[in-house]
C-alpha cells in the first residue's frame, strides 16, 4: 500500500511539475505567462486526439508539445513583438485555450482514450517499497525528473543559462551587452509552452486517459503558484509539486481512514500548505528579492 | 458618420422586431441553460441529449437554443433574461443554483414558461420544477455491490454534502443492507462535481484502503478507469460509461430527460402547460439503468428483480424499518418516507462509516 500511495502522489505531482518547470524558465527570462492553463488544456486535447487517431500515445505527446509551443509563440508574438500587456495576454491565452480545446474536443467526448504504458525496468522495479515507484512508471515521469535536472544544470551551469537569467534580471544591460533579449525570451516562452503542452498530454494520456472539457481543472494555476512557491529554483519546484501531491492524496486517505476533520478543510489543505510555505519563504525579503527575476513581467522595448 | 451608424442601428432593431413575432408564430422556441459544458459526458451532457431528443421528436416545429457553462448566480439571471427577450417560449434552467434567478426573471415575463431542475421554489404561476429519483438507481447499485464485494465494503466517491448526494448514499446503503445487513461503505468527499484527476485519486485512495467495489456521485469516468486497472468493479454515473470500462462497469444510472422535455414542449404547443412539481423516477422513464454487465447471472437476476419492484410495483427505497446512523429509529416497519423529508435529508442511515460534513 505504501508504494501504491507513493505512485499516486507521483501521478498527481508530475503534470504540475512539468508545467511549473517550463514556466520557471519563462519567468527566469523575465516574462510572466499566465496562459499555462490554456496551453496545458490545448496539449491535453491535442495529445488525446492525435493518440486516438493514430493509436500512438507518443505521437500524441509530440503533437501536444508542438501545439503548446505554438500557443506560446502566439503569446510571444503579442507580448514580445507587439508589446501587449503580459498579464492580460496571458489571461486571454487561458480563455482562448479553454474555448478552442472545447471546440476541437467535441468530437472526442465519450471516447475511451489510449493509455501510455509504463516503462518497467526489470530487477530494479522489484526492490521492495520503492522499486515500482522509481522504476515502473509512465515514461513522462522519468522525463519530468530529467527536465528538472536539465533545467537546473542549464540555468546555473551553462553560459546560455546565464544569458537567460541576465535577460530576466536586467534586460537593458543584457541588451547593451549585445544579447538579443527578444530572441532569448521567445525561446524561453516556447520552451514553457512545450512543457505546458506536455503536462496536458500527461493528463489525457496517463493520469486519466480520456478527454473532458476543461480537464486541467485549474492545474495550470497551481503550476504558476508553484514557481513562486519554489522561489524560481528548479529543485524546489520538484519538492513543491510532490508536497502538493502528497497533501492532496494524503487528505483523501485521511477521509477514508475516517479522521474526524471536516472534508472541506482537508480538501483545502494543499492550498493552505502552499500559502503557509509562501509566507515562510517571503519572511526574508532580501532573500526573496535575490531569487526573483528583476525584470519579471516588464516589457522590453529597445531604445532606438 | 454618426448618423449612418444610428440609422443602421435603428434599421437592425426594426428588423429584429419584425422578425421575432414571425418566428414565434409558427415555431415553438425551447431554450436550455446548463451549468457545465455539454462535453462533461455527465450531467449537462445528459440534459443536452434531452434537447436533441426534443429536436428529433418535433423536427421543424421547434427551434432550440442553449447556453452552456453558465455560472450559478448573477450571470445566470442575465443569461435567462437574455433568453426570455430573444423569444423563447419555454426555458429550462437545469441546475439547482439557478433557482432564484429563475424566479426573478419569471416575474418579469409572465407569458414565458420556466422550468427549473432540482429546485423547490415556484413563486410565480409560470414556474415549474422537475427532478429525478436517481436514488432509486442507487438502491439497485447497493443490491449489486453487496453481492459483488467479498469484503462487504464499498468505496463511495461523493461530491458535495447536499441532500441529493446524501439521499444517494443512504439509498445505496439500504440496498446493500437488504442483502448483507453488515455491509459497510467508506466515503471520500472530492468536493468537486467534475475533476477527473481528483476523482481518480479518490478512487485510488479507496482501493488502497482495501474496498473491493466502488461507486461515485461525481461526473467523470476516471474512477471507473482506475477500478478497471486494478481489476475491481464499479458503477457509472449519469450516462452509460461502458465504453470506458468494458470489463468494469456493473451498471450505470442514466439520466434520461428526453421524455420529460418532449412532454413539456408539447404542453406549450398545445397551450396546456401548467405549473407543476415533478419528481419522476424509474416508472416515468426518467431514471434508466444501463445494461447489467460483468456480474454473475444470479446477481443480475437479483438486480433486475429489484429494478422491477421499484419501477412496476412502486417500491420506495426509503421504506421502514430504517435506522439513522446513531441508531435511532427513522422509519417504522412499512412506513414510507415523505418526499419532502427525503428532499431535505441531512443525516446518514445506520452503517455509513463517515461523519457527514456540514
Amino acid at each position: 500500500m505504501f508504494e501504491s500511495v507513493l505512485i499516486t502522489i507521483a501521478t498527481a505531482a508530475t503534470p504540475l511539475l512539468i508545467a511549473a518547470i517550463g514556466e520557471l524558465v519563462v519567468e527566469r527570462s523575465g516574462v510572466l505567462n499566465l496562459g499555462v492553463e490554456g496551453m496545458m488544456v490545448m496539449g491535453a486535447v491535442t495529445g488525446f486526439g492525435v493518440a486516438i487517431t493514430t493509436g500512438s500515445p507518443w505521437l500524441g505527446v509530440f503533437a501536444a508539445i508542438l501545439v503548446g509551443a505554438a500557443f506560446a509563440l502566439l503569446f510571444g508574438f503579442l507580448t514580445l513583438t507587439l508589446v501587449t500587456n503580459q498579464v492580460a495576454t496571458g489571461l486571454a491565452l487561458t480563455l482562448l485555450g479553454l474555448g478552442v480545446s472545447g471546440m476541437i474536443g467535441e468530437a472526442f467526448i465519450g471516447l475511451p482514450g489510449v493509455k501510455m504504458s509504463p516503462w518497467v525496468i526489470p530487477v530494479l522495479s522489484d526492490i521492495p517499497l520503492v522499486g515500482r515507484f522509481l522504476f515502473a512508471q509512465a515514461p513522462l515521469f522519468y522525463i519530468s525528473i530529467l527536465l528538472v535536472i536539465g533545467v537546473s544544470y542549464f540555468l546555473f551551469s551553462t553560459r546560455a543559462g546565464l544569458t537567460l537569467r541576465s535577460v530576466g534580471d536586467n534586460h537593458d544591460s543584457a541588451h547593451a551587452l549585445g544579447i538579443r533579449v527578444i530572441a532569448v525570451r521567445y525561446a524561453a516562452v516556447m520552451f514553457g509552452g512545450a512543457c505546458a503542452g506536455l503536462a496536458g498530454a500527461y493528463l489525457s494520456l496517463v493520469y486519466t486517459p480520456q478527454w473532458i472539457e476543461n480537464m486541467t481543472a485549474g492545474r495550470g494555476w497551481i503550476a504558476l503558484a508553484l514557481v513562486v512557491f519554489a522561489s524560481w529554483r528548479p529543485w524546489r519546484v520538484l519538492a513543491g509539486a510532490y508536497l502538493f501531491g502528497a497533501v492532496s492524496i494524503g487528505q483523501l486517505h485521511a477521509q477514508v481512514i475516517g479522521v474526524s476533520v471536516p472534508s472541506q478543510l482537508l480538501s483545502a489543505l494543499p492550498y493552505v500548505a502552499t500559502i503557509v510555505v509562501l509566507v515562510l519563504i517571503s519572511r526574508n525579503r532580501r532573500l526573496t528579492m535575490v531569487n526573483t527575476p528583476a525584470c519579471l513581467g516588464r516589457p522590453f522595448v529597445p531604445a532606438r | 458618420m454618426k448618423k449612418l451608424v444610428m440609422a443602421l442601428a435603428a434599421s437592425t432593431a426594426a428588423l429584429a422586431f419584425t422578425a421575432a413575432p414571425a418566428a414565434a408564430q409558427d415555431k415553438t422556441k425551447a431554450c436550455w441553460i446548463y451549468v457545465g459544458p455539454i462535453g462533461d459526458f455527465g450531467y449537462s451532457y445528459q440534459h443536452h441529449q434531452g434537447l436533441l431528443d426534443v429536436e428529433e421528436h418535433f423536427g421543424d416545429k421547434v427551434e432550440t437554443a442553449y447556453l452552456e457553462s453558465v455560472p450559478e448566480g448573477a450571470d445566470a439571471e442575465r443569461a435567462i433574461e437574455r433568453f426570455a427577450r430573444s423569444g423563447c417560449d419555454i426555458i429550462f434552467a437545469t441546475s439547482f443554483g439557478f433557482m432564484d434567478p429563475v424566479q426573478k426573471v419569471a416575474a418579469k415575463f409572465p407569458d414565458i414558461k420556466f422550468e427549473h431542475a432540482t429546485g423547490f421554489k415556484r413563486d410565480h404561476p409560470n414556474v415549474a420544477t422537475y427532478n429525478s429519483r436517481f436514488h432509486e438507481g442507487r438502491y439497485v447499485q447497493g443490491v449489486i455491490a453487496a453481492q459483488i464485494s467479498e469484503k462487504g465494503e464499498a468505496g463511495y466517491i461523493a461530491s458535495f454534502p447536499i441532500p441529493e448526494v446524501v439521499m444517494g448514499i443512504n439509498a445505496f446503503m439500504l440496498g446493500a443492507q437488504s442483502v448483507n445487513p453488515d455491509f459497510k461503505v467508506k466515503i471520500v468527499w472530492a468536493n468537486t462535481w467534475f475533476d477527473a484527476g481528483k476523482e481518480a485519486d479518490a478512487a485510488k485512495a479507496l482501493l488502497d484502503q482495501g474496498v473491493d467495489v466502488i461507486t461515485q456521485h461525481t461526473d467523470s469516468t476516471a474512477p471507473l478507469q482506475v477500478a478497471g486497472e486494478r481489476g475491481i468493479k464499479g458503477f457509472g454515473q449519469a450516462s452509460d460509461m461502458i465504453k470506458f470500462a468494458p470489463d468494469t462497469q456493473l451498471t450505470s444510472i442514466v439520466d434520461d430527460w428526453g421524455p420529460y422535455y418532449i412532454e413539456r414542449v408539447q404542453a406549450v404547443m398545445d397551450g396546456s402547460w401548467e405549473q407543476q412539481d415533478v419528481w419522476g423516477g424509474m416508472k416515468d422513464g426518467h431514471v434508466v439503468m444501463a445494461p447489467y454487465t460483468n456480474m454473475p447471472d444470479d446477481v443480475k437476476a437479483a438486480a433486475e428483480a429489484v429494478e422491477a419492484k421499484i419501477r412496476d410495483e412502486g417500491f420506495n427505497p426509503f421504506t421502514g424499518p430504517v435506522y439513522k446512523q446513531d441508531g435511532t429509529l427513522w422509519l417504522e416497519e412499512g412506513e414510507v418516507a415523505p418526499d419532502g423529508d427525503v428532499l431535505s435529508i441531512n443525516f446518514y442511515v445506520k452503517g455509513v462509516d463517515d461523519q457527514l460534513p456540514n
